[in-house]
């Protein structure tokens, strides 16, 4: 890496840096209103731009997605901006600055890197982990480790106080879900379709009942993505769980307005965020 | 064996979408019913000697061992089988797994097309609805495939996402099932992919193996001193070579396809040129770069034209028991026209690159020695591209 945010410049962060690490993501689930967490691909645009907007906007918990060649579990917007921000040269030391850089001037909002298994453990699960935590990351959501593969993640990110966000499914069962929430911390990602990002919404009534159903086994906020696309949606999710994800409506307006991608993101996630407050009042 | 997470060593294992980890747990569970239920076995051997045509014939290649001078050469000759190729060996057993959980659609992905002929093949012979992904770049190069995929009912979905080859079919393959995990099976091609998968489709191709041996046996009174096949996936190789390990005395050579060359970019050796880490639902080797971005491959043959590999091949490389190799796109062209001209066999372009490797080793080898290849598929596909690099038009 030309400049390495994990590097000994900030070897100095203390326990209260861990400690300011769990509380971001626990305040962010502790307002009255559930907490918009709003999700976008590092470098694809100008992402840092497009943070400050949803930042600016009233997101609770921002969502920084990793490029990766092969994402499996996407649909056709997260695809492309997967390949947009390779195409542009993107690195993994470039997410890592970007995470820093919006740290910095974000000290409160916390931060959660998504994305496939390969790119995280490339250079070894405790090398990601410790530049993760170096770049300021509250939590890291990745698809494609589940519980069964926890060792070649979750360690190392739990001995750095970083949050493995797992994801729960309609077909994550009541036998297998006490694993799945085994070593999970930060909040729970109920993935409310079986499918790929963007694509359907699942029914309000499916929704209600299976964050119900997780929450009798965890103390845990959930919360709940894919397919969410309007304020409206955003609300009805609102009043059953802990939390909203928005992604490919946000990466679609980037991909539409480009430099002027900003102005876009900060109106959808101002109503989005309207919207939730409303959903409860 | 792999342990009970599916893991050779440090590779293999489980590295899916939560959405599919029931599923892939409640296969496995299936799988390990159908291994003891006698009627599964049964069904599949028949299927194998009236419908497949096995047990494929063991051949002594006289003039090609004659031109080389050297280790006496044997083909298993699975280019033989009904579709032409080893592909259809775990499409059989796939398929009846599939029914045995009353799974009604089915889904493959393919690259050179011969998988997706295949399924489609065992998809029309138990009348489940197919759908084939491939990228859009191997509709176009590989059209005769595509067609009798289409012959055969399948409904060939052409995949334009990434660089439109085998691993974006792959991805798109995985895309259909976790959307539709409640009534289709995915039957993957190649001893890859989420356990249980590697080890399913290497024991159903280990029908191979379990042949060579026993026909060796019984013509020979003896084994072979070298096992040769190519490797994209690896379940060929697999096949041969796995009811083979126990036999200490009994070497492995696993040939991967080297294009243009191992120093360049532009192959797909990643056993040899490669690194350890996660797609597709394993960890295995796999072509990528220092931030672990994932880079297309290159062999003259379509088939082997993967990024990755099985990862019990990983794990036979690191712990040695199996030699890897690598041949270029020249000299499997060389060896596709030495087979032809001695023996009168037209090879696919995938064990022409054994071929090489055989007259490689061959030559180093003595008279009383013998060395078994496996014939893995036949050539009718890829006369086209072999005319093209020989600068002929047909």
């Amino acid at each position: 890496m030309a400049h390495s945010p994990a590097s000994a410049k900030h070897s100095t962060r203390t326990h209260l840096e861990s400690f300011k690490i769990l509380t971001r993501l626990s305040n962010a689930f502790s307002k009255p209103h559930a907490a918009f967490v709003a999700f976008i691909t590092a470098g694809d645009g100008d992402t840092a731009a497009n943070l400050d907007a949803l930042a600016a906007g009233g997101a609770d918990v921002i969502e920084l997605g990793m490029p990766f060649t092969d994402p499996m579990a996407d649909g056709p917007a997260i695809q492309a901006a997967n390949l947009r921000s390779l195409g542009a040269g993107t690195t993994t030391a470039d997410v890592l600055q970007i995470a820093y850089d919006f740290r910095a001037r974000h000290p409160d909002i916390p931060l959660v890197l998504m994305g496939y298994a390969n790119p995280m453990i490339r250079r070894g699960p405790e090398w990601f982990a410790n530049a993760a935590k170096g770049s300021g990351v509250d939590g890291v959501i990745c698809v494609d480790i589940p519980p069964e593969e926890d060792d070649a993640l979750g360690p190392a990110l739990r001995e750095q106080g970083i949050a493995p966000i797992r994801l729960a499914t309609p077909t994550t069962d009541a036998a297998r879900l006490p694993q799945v929430l085994e070593g999970s911390q930060g909040f729970v990602y109920y993935v409310s379709v079986a499918g790929i990002t963007g694509k359907q919404q699942a029914a309000t009534a499916s929704i209600e009942e299976n964050v119900a159903r997780i929450k009798q086994s965890t103390d845990l906020p959930v919360a709940v993505g894919f397919g969410v696309r309007t304020p409206q949606q955003a609300a009805d999710i609102a009043k059953v769980a802990d939390g909203v994800v928005v992604g490919s409506a946000f990466i679609d307006l980037v991909e539409k307005f480009g430099q002027e991608a900003p102005a876009k993101l900060q109106e959808l996630t101002t109503a989005m965020v309207a919207a939730i407050k409303d959903a409860r009042a | 064996m792999p342990d009970s997470r599916g893991h050779f060593g440090d590779f293999g294992g489980r590295y899916v979408a939560e959405t599919l980890m029931p599923l892939i747990l409640d296969l496995e569970r299936e799988y390990r019913a159908a291994q003891t239920d006698p009627a599964f076995a049964a069904e599949f051997d028949d299927l194998m000697k009236h419908y497949v045509g096995r047990p494929s014939p063991l051949y002594y290649a006289e003039r090609l061992t004659e031109a080389l001078g050297g280790a006496q050469i044997w083909f298993k000759r699975d280019e033989l089988n009904h579709t032409g190729a080893h592909k259809i060996n775990n499409c059989i057993g796939q398929i009846l797994l599939a029914k045995r959980m009353g799974k009604t659609r089915i889904i493959a992905e393919t690259g050179a097309g011969q998988h997706g002929v295949a399924t489609a093949t065992v998809c029309a012979r138990f009348g489940l609805p197919c759908v084939i992904y491939m990228g859009a770049e191997d509709v176009k190069r590989q059209s005769p495939n595509v067609f009798r995929m289409k012959l055969l009912g399948a409904e060939v979905v052409p995949v334009t996402s990434g660089g439109a080859t085998l691993k974006d079919a792959m991805n798109e393959g995985l895309r259909d099932w976790v959307a539709n995990v409640h009534d289709t099976f995915y039957i993957i091609g190649t001893a890859a992919g989420p356990h249980p998968y590697p080890e399913m489709v290497r024991n159903f191709q280990s029908v191979i193996g379990t042949e060579a041996r026993a026909q060796m046996l019984e013509r020979l009174g003896r084994l072979p001193d070298l096992l040769i096949a190519c490797i994209g996936g690896g379940s060929n190789a697999l096949g041969l070579f796995h009811p083979f390990l126990d036999d200490a005395d009994v070497k492995m050579l696993g040939v991967e396809a080297a294009g243009h060359g191992l120093d360049g970019d532009e192959h797909a050796a990643s056993l040899l040129g490669g690194a350890p880490g996660v797609l597709h639902g394993n960890k295995t080797y796999l072509l990528q770069d220092e931030d672990g971005q994932i880079t297309e491959g290159h062999s003259i043959s379509a088939g082997l034209d993967y990024p990755g590999i099985g990862p019990e091949h990983a794990w036979l490389k690191d712990s040695g028991r199996v030699e890897y190799t690598a041949v270029t796109d020249e000299e499997a062209l060389d060896g596709f026209q030495l087979l032809c001209r001695t023996e009168g066999i037209i090879p696919a372009l995938e064990p022409s690159h054994a071929i090489a490797a055989v007259a490689d080793r061959a030559k180093q080898m003595s008279e009383d020695q013998i060395i078994l290849m496996n014939l893995c598929g036949r050539g009718d596909k890829d006369i086209f591209t072999v005319a093209e690099k020989l600068g002929v038009e047909i």
